[in-house]
């Protein structure tokens, strides 16, 4: 049964991979599989985990469990096309409850923390300590700030990009390109890890050419 | 002639002539496309798939690895670890799915054996449900043969999935047990010897996600690390480290992106605990690969930047 396995995923990898190639019948099989295998393995997993789990062998202990199961059942309804649209209010519900829960986190972690992260003392390493940062930490605080300081300035669109404020908002360009050449290369590198790993896969696990 | 086959050949392996081979291949072949280039002809893409196929499969089969220097962003983690006294709880979140796993199960193997070499106890969850295969697979590869006397329920635990995303981190930061009223294999919260004195996030030393993907990091510094200031780091693909990047130092202590933070950090713990000399360091093995893989796409770049200004100096001079 291992070595069963061990052909089909080679299979269906090489199948993935034929795509480079053009586009034929053996990668659209290997994508089918694919995706019904992820969304059976999903239905599965959330049956027996929220719906069996979760629902059935506590509802009677906690009533509000009924709460949560009545709003899946009228999700459920958005499968009948007359009475459809019930499946809006297990929707707003959705929509309210995730907003509630992020608001205030998100304000207080993405907006506040990281506000204090970029005002920092230039020549220490916090704030009443002297004057005890190293070189290199001066020169990090400096780029910390100059690059949020221009950025922002990029992306005031309400005065003309030109003289003094144009230059300040062409720096915050150079800063926001080196973040994209960044984000780019680690992009690249995450790429071939895939490709590495399933090459390792074709060539160890499979022809065991490497040992 | 045989004085000669005896110097040389022992300093010669068939490995070192696979990857001289294979370089001067890949060397050829790109001076190959330069040429074609500046004759304006034009390059199929699937000629550049194989050139990536080439310089990926060539270091696998003949490997060549890298003495990797942990950063200070990798640094930092591995000196948390180090630092908490033997018995600390570590927290560690597998958000991932074997789309991931390449990048990131080496680092959560490399996260485990420290641990539980230090002497920590040791908290498996997962946010996404194929979370727990990945977490098999730590078990099977790195527990079970490497640390055979630590005992489940007592040195390490493993909590299993739950379903609810953020959801479920908006309540373990008050109350474990509330979420997981037991383990994975049904053993109730109160008989767990590892929960001794641990009623919710806010009682752990340090907690690592290690994963990529939504949910992950990002809620867990949202949720657990600003709400309960409890020390978190992460492992993540290299895809979103540097949107993580703005995180550290304040609300990450450490970070590990993709698989170069994953290769020093194996190399870290070889250096400071040499049993691990002969353990698989996947990360390492990784990095020949990258590496050159890397070398032949800025070579595509520069190539592809000489023929684009090459081309406007023939336009225009015509």
């Amino acid at each position: 049964m291992e070595h069963f396995a061990l052909w089909l995923a080679a299979f269906l990898t090489l199948g993935i991979i034929s795509f480079l190639y053009k586009d034929n019948p053996w990668y659209k099989l290997s994508e089918a599989i694919f995706v019904g295998v992820s969304a059976g393995y999903w239905v599965v997993i959330l049956f027996w985990d929220n719906f069996y789990g979760k629902f059935w062998l506590n509802k009677g202990d906690d009533p509000t469990l009924w709460v949560g199961a009545i709003l899946g059942l009228l999700m459920i309804l958005r499968l009948a096309p007359k009475i459809g649209w019930i499946s809006r209010w297990p929707l707003a519900f959705i929509v309210g409850a995730t907003g509630g829960l992020w608001l205030m986190n998100y304000f207080s972690s993405n907006i506040m923390v990281q506000v204090q992260a970029t005002i920092l003392p230039l020549f220490s390493t916090g704030f009443g300590t002297g004057f005890d940062a190293s070189f290199g930490q001066i020169i990090g605080n400096l780029v910390i700030f100059v690059g949020t300081f221009t950025g922002l300035v990029y992306f005031f669109f309400s005065k003309e990009h030109t003289g003094a404020f144009g230059k300040t908002a062409r720096v915050g360009i150079f800063f926001i390109m080196i973040t994209f050449g960044a984000s780019f290369g680690y992009t690249v590198m995450s790429r071939m890890s895939l490709l590495i790993g399933r090459i390792d896969f074709l060539l160890g696990d499979w022809l065991g050419l490497i040992k | 002639m045989t004085v000669h086959n005896s110097l040389i050949l022992p300093l010669v392996t068939f490995h070192d002539v696979g990857m001289v081979v294979s370089l001067l291949a890949i060397a050829a072949g790109l001076i190959w496309l330069f040429i074609r280039s500046l004759k304006g002809m034009e390059v199929d893409r699937r000629i550049i798939f194989l050139f990536i196929f080439a310089a990926v499969a060539a270091p696998l089969l003949f490997p060549f690895t890298f003495s990797e220097k942990a950063t200070p962003v990798v640094k930092a983690l591995f000196n948390k670890v180090e630092s908490l006294p033997p018995g600390s709880h570590v927290l560690l979140s597998y958000d991932f799915d074997p789309a991931m796993a390449p990048e990131v199960q080496p680092m959560a193997n490399a996260f485990t054996r420290h641990c539980l070499e230090k002497g920590h106890k040791v908290i498996y969850m997962c946010l996404f449900a194929t979370g727990q295969g990945q977490f098999e697979e730590t078990m099977r590869d790195v527990i079970a043969p490497e640390f055979p006397d630590k005992v489940d329920g007592v040195d390490y635990v493993n909590l299993g999935y739950k379903a609810g995303n953020e959801g479920v981190l908006n309540v373990i930061v008050t109350d474990f047990e509330k979420m997981f009223p037991t383990d994975v294999n049904t053993v109730p919260y109160d008989s767990i010897e590892v929960f001794k004195g641990i009623k919710s996030c806010k009682d752990l030393d340090l907690i690592i996600s290690i994963g990529g993907g939504r949910p992950g990091i990002k809620e867990w510094v949202l949720f657990v690390g600003d709400q309960a200031d409890v020390p978190i780091a992460t492992g993540v693909a290299a895809v979103v480290a540097p949107q993580l990047y703005p995180y550290y130092p304040k609300q990450l202590l450490g970070l590990l992106g993709g698989i170069k933070g994953a290769a020093e950090y194996e190399s870290e713990l070889v250096r400071n605990y040499p049993r691990f000399k002969d353990s698989p360091t996947p990360g390492l093995k990784m990095m020949g690969p990258q590496t050159l893989a890397h070398m032949v796409i800025m070579s595509f770049i520069v190539i592809g930047n000489i023929i684009f200004f090459t081309q406007r100096r023939r336009e225009r001079k015509s």
